[in-house]
């Protein structure tokens, strides 16, 4: 026992095997790094605008002493995209964890389990036939029409997800990944039935979104999804002691007097919200939220308290780095986001396999 | 007092619980043994509130129905037969979602050295910073029970005695284990909470419970202290074996051997 304590890493005195020191420190450092890697990604770009001479210009009030070029790819072109980024990438890692943490599952992610997929049909449907069919969908909805669809996409996959693979508050991993594949097929075809059946200007629109994109990122975007985005991660924190408790099966939970129905639905709802939106203006950016949690989890353990936070700061710093890859690997060309993530992500996902092939052996 | 009055349980269209009447009062380890199937952890489940149930379940006077999971997790705590954990938690951090019900009954401030002291009392000093996970099952029972204990630290919390739950707590545990379980849950009990355990070891039944409900095919087949149920008719009929029960000299305590069928049979 002594030589545990010994090698205890921190000099925070805490009990043993009280992680929430580390913790802590893990959230602090994720956060620093966020702030370097987004000022970073303000100034770094194919221009040679510099971010901080615009930042001092707008401070000092010195109107003419930068180029209102550098203005422009500044604040409308690189700020949007560093933020649009951030709320992307932490959406994404936080509904990995607390996708994880409702299906009690580590491999539970909206990529993998056919929610994205869900969202894509809802965005692609409102693409398609928000001129047609679903006209009154969009007059309603406006700017946030495409997010809605995609969040009722993500929630119609999500619920049926959980029926299929749940019984008796018990998940069944092997289930679990059959159906999201099932339901992520079925929600392809339909898709798949409405790019047949659209237009050009549709199939152009259709093909950037699908992409997997930060590039069209605008402040638009951000006002369509950003409320909605930043809602689910306020609410995040809120799920973190009954998702603990959930780890231990939803008996347990119960008995812990966790309002187990009601968390079941506040976390479906957040992650097919968050999902949603994510997908709708940026397509499909796989693997951020299996590979995030699981690092963090390897890092600190997984109370839910701190690895939620820490997700978000995560997800974020990983989504801004994935971009400044995309866009300078093929420079001057840009290599779709999704691709990036996909490439460092699906070689993880079969690392994590490889490391726990028991679970799969149901 | 946990009184269930006519109590039914069905699952699924199969009646399993059949008009069972139970009391546990505060003070009092009452334990419920009974064969397989007989409805034992069916009828555990309805008293833990986590199955609907026909009938009356009440706690210290309150309809269990109308109780918010949180208002029962402050009152009574339950421990499982197994519990699966679905991420790598260290055994601080299982015991500490004891506290998550929120009211251990112990000054502010003190819950923090809480999961040491819990985890001592179960015998696993040392084990705080270990994986849940890679521990054997007997330990994790009792990491379970560290946990459980936290939740209920007090017996007694503003005036009002609280309830150990217990589901077979001793059915993977070595006899050292056993007894040093065993004898928290008295102890719970003589400091003025009560105590429910479901036990197959009808000898540790009849050292340490007050009372003894058995059950038999759904129903509560007979209830006493040990003296008055531990008899040869009831055992035969109801575990359908021919057993002959001992008394201990000193106190009169019944006791039971297996060897008695081993011979017969032989």
């Amino acid at each position: 026992m002594t030589d545990q304590v010994m090698d205890a890493p921190s000099a925070l005195r805490r009990p043993e095997g009280d992680r929430s020191g580390r913790a802590r420190l893990a959230i602090l450092l994720c956060a620093a790094m966020l702030v370097v890697i987004a000022i970073g990604s303000l100034g770094w770009g194919a221009s040679d605008a510099s971010a901080l001479g615009v930042v001092l210009d707008m401070v000092t009030g010195g109107a003419d002493s930068v180029p209102a070029r550098d203005r422009i790819i500044v604040w409308d072109i690189r700020l949007p995209r560093v933020i649009l980024g951030m709320l992307i990438g932490a959406s994404l890692a936080v509904s990995g964890a607390v996708m994880q943490g409702l299906f009690r599952n580590p491999l539970a992610d909206p990529g993998l389990v056919g929610v994205s997929a869900g969202a894509g049909l809802g965005a692609i449907g409102i693409i398609v036939l928000g001129a047609g069919v679903l006209a009154p969908v969009s007059a309603a909805f406006g700017i946030y029409a495409l997010p809605f669809a995609a969040f009722l996409g993500g929630l119609a996959t999500t619920l049926i997800l959980y029926r299929v693979a749940t019984r008796r508050g018990q998940t069944s991993v092997a289930t679990m990944l059959l159906a999201g594949i099932a339901l992520g097929a079925l929600a392809g075809a339909a898709s798949g039935l409405l790019v047949y059946v659209a237009d050009d200007r549709q199939l152009r629109d259709l093909t950037f979104w699908n992409l997997g994109s930060l590039a069209g990122a605008t402040w638009t975007k951000i006002a369509a999804a950003g409320p909605i985005i930043a809602l689910s991660l306020v609410a995040s924190p809120f799920l973190a002691r009954g998702l603990n408790g959930l780890s231990l099966g939803e008996t347990t939970a119960h008995h812990l007097g966790i309002p187990v129905q009601r968390l079941k639905n506040v976390a479906i709802v957040m992650v097919a919200a968050a999902v949603g939106a994510s997908v709708a203006v940026s397509g499909g950016i796989g693997f951020v939220g299996i590979v995030v949690p699981h690092l963090l989890r390897l890092a600190i353990g997984p109370d839910h308290r701190y690895l939620l936070p820490a997700s978000a700061l995560l997800g974020a710093c990983l989504l801004l780095v994935a971009d400044a890859v995309s866009r300078t690997i093929v420079a001057p060309a840009e290599l779709p986001i999704g691709i990036v993530t996909a490439a460092v992500g699906a070689p993880f996902f079969l690392w994590i396999l490889l490391r726990r092939r028991g679970i799969l052996d149901l | 007092m946990i009184e269930a009055t006519d109590v039914s349980v069905h699952i699924g269209a199969k009646r399993i619980v059949t008009g069972a009447d139970f009391q546990a009062a505060p003070g009092e380890f009452v334990s419920i043994v009974g064969p397989n199937g007989s409805g034992k952890t069916t009828f555990l489940r309805a008293l833990s509130g986590d199955l609907g149930y026909e009938g009356e379940i009440a706690i210290g006077g309150r309809d269990m129905k109308r109780m918010k999971p949180w208002q029962l997790a402050s009152i009574r705590a339950v421990l499982p037969q197994a519990a699966t954990l679905a991420f790598p938690f260290t055994v601080r951090e299982v015991v500490k979602l004891g506290l998550t019900a929120g009211r251990s009954g112990v000054l502010p401030g003190e819950d923090e050295r809480l999961p040491e002291r819990a985890l001592a009392k179960v015998d696993l000093e040392g084990f705080a910073g270990r994986l849940y996970q890679e521990l054997s099952g007997g330990e994790q029972q009792r990491v379970q029970l560290a946990r459980v204990l936290c939740q209920v630290w007090a017996p007694v919390l503003d005036g009002a005695p609280r309830y150990l739950i217990l589901d077979e707590p001793v059915s993977s545990l070595d006899i050292k284990h056993q007894l040093v379980i065993m004898n928290i849950a008295r102890d719970f009990a003589r400091r003025g909470g009560g105590a429910i355990a479901i036990l197959h070891d009808l000898n540790l039944a009849a050292m340490y419970s007050d009372r003894i409900y058995v059950m038999h095919r759904g129903r509560i087949a007979a209830t006493g202290t040990p003296t008055d149920v531990l008899r040869d008719d009831l055992i035969a009929r109801v575990f359908e074996c021919d057993l002959r029960v001992n008394e201990l000299p000193p106190s009169g305590v019944p006791y039971l051997l297996p060897q008695s069928v081993a011979r017969t049979a032989g």
